[in-house]
């Protein structure tokens, strides 16, 4: 009788690319109802045009380089790079800047470098960076969160602006959106205000900025989630989160009245979605086990450093994208001792 | 002489990565351990080991007995083979041999006859025990002995620690970590004393200090009954210690790990920490030559899988067709879909199932698709490393699969590969289904075919270099030779005088000689006097204007 041969190991394989991707996505839920939460229907425009230009350009891009096209496009790489960029812009930026950025992020980022895995950036933060640089001004226009006495606007208003710029009546832009509490914060610190009179504020709530606390401990859950069900290694989060901590203690314990609180700072911005679902994208991370480490520190570091003294509010997409410079480098200087071997030494 | 000292841990260390694996074993162990019938033709390969192949010793014709020696080892890394069974040699050539790539190779062919008469082997020792070690080797080589855990070194060759190296523990490998493979648990279960006879034997041929046999913690009734074994005599000599059940705990240098906590050096030999490491099934077969007078011409085999009816474990002949010990065990279900020699995760995939079963056949798995699905086609390598977590030997699998992927097989070694021991762990975690272990194995093999060109064109250079070498030295030679030969023929001499006689006697030649020269293009020794006397008085004339001018 004759049998098809193949090569070892036969074993049914539980692991499988798309259902990876599927999980990192479904960790997203609780930071994404928070957030929709807090800022409304622009997120979710976000999520669907970052989404669907990802796809879009994904396909494209893949037919150009006569690539399998559905095969690779049900890896759900693309779908959740697009997710992620949507997760991080303003919800009131116009229709134009999620699909500038989604392209950046699939066509320059991530397929002319060879497609998934051969990009040596992150794709969602390098199209992040792209339009912080490029589009500032769009860049800002966060709604204010839920909880807080001002205009906020409804489903049509929303569509209205996202796709036609047109304001409601007796309206303008500045009084529609608000600054973010880290470029609030950031401004005032310059104007030589206190952090107690920062935080006396109403943009900050119990212990960071009103709402943005509780979406950090959304993405927490959903990162927790994702290590709980092994799709992450835990070195890259607590690492990041430990650097940041132990930075912003430092200064805090300084000089309290100039610099934020840990608390603050772990629960600010993008910290938490940072820390467990950019930072940890295995493609450009480091891959050893120490080198996870000093490539989590070195995002917290640089992230506070950005925050405190940098020219941006923010600095985590920096942070990763310089870190995703040096991952290669960590690896290489990284190896784990092989077993039997004197020393982790190379020859 | 050294002596190294190796402490056995009170608690067995876990290995590093590895993976839990559904052992599957019971299938096979629900009925117990029984003899394969005699097949009609055995297929007996002559290179069941590694080494150099067996030369056959008989012919096409020639009527054999079971347990008669048909082919001599020709060197010292390579083992006799035994007819399993007395009968009549049909034919010796190429035949298919288990191999990954379906290759024939060459075989002796048996038709047994039926009546199984045994031939006397003359490996039977009366007082084993009180018996030179050397005298042990030798007999254990006759055999035809070798490692029954899989790779098939000769084990009288790992019985030898040499002149110069002592061994402290005597490690019995009977750990089986492999699913599907239960083999040594069902050869452990029904002839435990078979089993600890051999592994005393071998303490006394190695002179090893101490004896461990490592266990999967998942086979209590092995345990037991070689407990049970060890507590009717009150033997206290041969430790029992269950290892936590994990793949692939029972590779050789994991298992001393688990068990001492001593890493076997990269590129080294367990013999370099005092340590030799044996296959449980090897200490049975040990004991059967030794004690029985048996060669190796048998062992167990486990025949499972969803592809089978009867699952079960065998006392097989060597050189039984892979299609035999399926009817034997019922024959294919309808589910049958792939056939592998040995285990699910290092094994191999049989094109066809009339290969003959080998002395390193420990399973035979008719796996359905449930079992081994077809591969899917291979995704990006996403880097997700955690192939380096359950990297058993802690590599880097992502970093290797990189440079094999891009031939850079300088760059691969300086990441080990040669420390990879192909466990196919890697492979197993990877959510890019990606065959690492295939890549592995290709670089590994382009190395070695790099390494033999370059031996190949190293040793062609040198030949050169010698050849040059050679004709020059047979030409200074040659001048030597004739220099002397010269030398003897000129005449001795005695003293100052004679040699000063010489000299003038030589000077005297040579004015001849030149006086000769001169004169000789003139070409005047036929002119007559006159023309002499003539040809003088020019001369004279000649001179004397030359001289005043």
């Amino acid at each position: 009788m004759e049998f098809p041969t193949q090569s070892s190991p036969y074993l049914p394989l539980n692991k499988n690319l798309s259902r990876l991707m599927v999980q990192v996505m479904l960790g997203l839920i609780p930071g994404a109802m928070c957030l929709f939460w807090f800022f409304g229907w622009g997120i979710l425009f976000n999520l669907l045009i970052t989404s669907a230009t990802a796809l879009l350009a994904e396909a494209a891009m893949l037919q150009l380089r006569r690539r399998p096209v559905t095969a690779t496009l049900c890896d759900g790489s693309a779908l959740l790079t697009g997710l992620l960029l949507g997760l991080s812009l303003p919800p009131l930026a116009p229709w134009w800047i999620p699909v500038v950025g989604a392209l950046f992020a699939i066509v320059v980022a991530k397929q002319l470098y060879g497609g998934l895995g051969y990009n040596p950036f992150n794709p969602a933060m390098v199209g992040f960076v792209v339009l912080i640089i490029s589009f500032p001004l769009q860049m800002t226009l966060w709604p204010p969160p839920q909880g807080i006495e001002a205009e906020t606007l409804g489903l049509a208003d929303t569509l209205q602006l996202v796709f036609a710029s047109v304001l409601p009546a007796d309206t303008t832009l500045d009084s529609v959106t608000m600054a973010t509490p880290l470029d609030v914060a950031k401004t005032r610190i310059g104007l030589n205000f206190t952090w107690s009179e920062i935080l006396a504020d109403p943009r900050y709530g119990s212990f960071a900025g009103r709402g943005w606390e509780w979406i950090n401990v959304g993405f927490l859950l959903g990162g927790l989630w994702l290590w709980q069900r092994r799709a992450i290694h835990w070195q890259i989060p607590v690492s990041m989160l430990c650097s940041l901590f132990i930075m912003s203690l430092f200064f805090y314990v300084a000089d309290a009245d100039s610099f934020g609180s840990p608390i603050f700072h772990l629960f600010s911005g993008a910290t938490m979605m940072g820390a467990f679902f950019i930072a940890t994208d295995p493609v450009s991370a480091a891959t050893t086990r120490r080198g996870r480490l000093y490539y989590g520190a070195g995002i917290g570091v640089l992230t506070y450093v950005i925050r405190t003294w940098g020219g941006y509010p923010e600095g985590i997409a920096f942070a990763v994208l310089l870190m995703n410079m040096a991952a290669p480098t960590i690896d290489y200087l990284t190896p784990p001792r092989v077993f039997g071997q004197k020393d982790a030494e190379k020859n | 002489m050294r002596r190294l000292m190796v402490t056995l841990l009170e608690q067995p260390k876990r290995i590093h990565g590895g993976l839990h694996l559904d052992a599957n074993k019971t299938q096979s162990l629900q009925q117990p351990l029984r003899s394969a019938s005699v097949p009609g033709q055995l297929y007996i390969p002559l290179s069941q080991h590694i080494g150099e192949a067996a030369e056959p010793l008989v012919e096409v014709g020639d009527k054999v007995l079971k347990g008669q020696l048909i082919a001599r080892s020709p060197g010292y890394i390579s083992a006799p083979v035994h007819a399993s069974s007395s009968g009549k040699v049909v034919a010796i050539g190429d035949y298919p041999v288990p191999h990954p790539s379906g290759m024939h190779a060459a075989c002796i062919v048996i038709a047994t006859d039926g009546e199984d008469r045994p031939a006397d082997t003359r490996l039977r020792m009366d007082d084993v025990f009180n018996a030179d070690p050397a005298d042990i080797r030798q007999r254990v080589r006759d055999a035809g002995i070798v490692g029954l855990g899989g790779a098939g070194f000769p084990a009288s060759v790992k019985l030898n620690p040499g002149p110069d190296r002592e061994v402290d523990l005597l490690v019995i490998n009977a750990a089986e970590c492999e699913p599907y493979i239960s083999c040594d648990e069902a050869l452990m279960c029904s002839r435990p004393q078979e089993i600890l006879d051999g592994v005393r034997i071998m303490r006394h041929a190695l002179n090893a200090s101490q004896v461990v046999i490592g266990i999967e913690d998942n086979m209590p009734t092995a345990l037991v009954q070689l407990q049970h074994c060890l507590d009717q005599t009150g033997a206290s000599d041969i430790q029992l210690t269950p290892v936590p059940t994990i793949y692939p705990a029972g590779g050789e240098k994991q298992l001393i790990y688990a068990l001492t906590g001593e890493e076997v050096p990269s590129q080294g030999l367990p013999i370099d920490l005092g340590i030799v490491c044996h296959n449980v099934g090897t200490a049975g077969a040990i004991a059967r030559a030794l004690t029985q007078g048996e060669p190796l011409i048998s062992r167990v085999v486990t025949v499972t899988g969803e592809g089978v009816r009867q699952p079960a474990n065998l006392e097989v002949r060597i050189g039984t067709p892979v299609a035999d010990l399926i009817e034997e065990c019922g024959g294919y279900t309808d589910d049958v879909a792939r056939l592998l020699m040995g285990g699910p995760m290092m094994g191999f995939s049989l094109p066809n199932d009339s290969v003959p079963s080998i002395k390193t056949t420990n399973c035979i798995l008719a796996a359905s698709y449930r079992e081994t699905p077809q591969v899917t086609a291979a995704s990006p390598c996403i880097r997700c490393s955690d192939c380096a977590d359950v990297c058993p030997v802690s590599l880097l699998p992502q970093q290797l699969y990189w440079y094999a992927h891009a031939r850079n097989f300088d760059q691969i070694q300086d990441y080990n590969l040669f420390d990879c021991i192909e466990c196919g762990c890697c492979a197993q975690v990877c959510p890019s289904h990606i065959p690492l272990v295939q890549y592995y194995r290709f670089a590994k093999t382009e190395i070695w075919a790099m390494e033999s060109e370059r031996q190949f064109s190293d040793m062609s250079r040198q030949r050169h270099e010698f050849r040059i070498e050679r004709l020059e030295r047979e030409k200074k030679a040659l001048e030597e030779r004739r220099a002397k030969a010269r030398k003897a023929l000129k005449p001795k001499v005695g003293d100052a005088n004679a040699k000063q006689a010489e000299i003038a006697a030589a000077l005297q030649r040579v004015k001849a000689k030149k006086a000769a020269q001169s004169v000789g293009p003139l070409n005047t020794s036929d002119l007559t006097e006159e023309q002499r006397a003539k040809i003088a008085e020019v001369d004279r004339r000649r001179s004397s204007a030359n001289g005043q001018p």
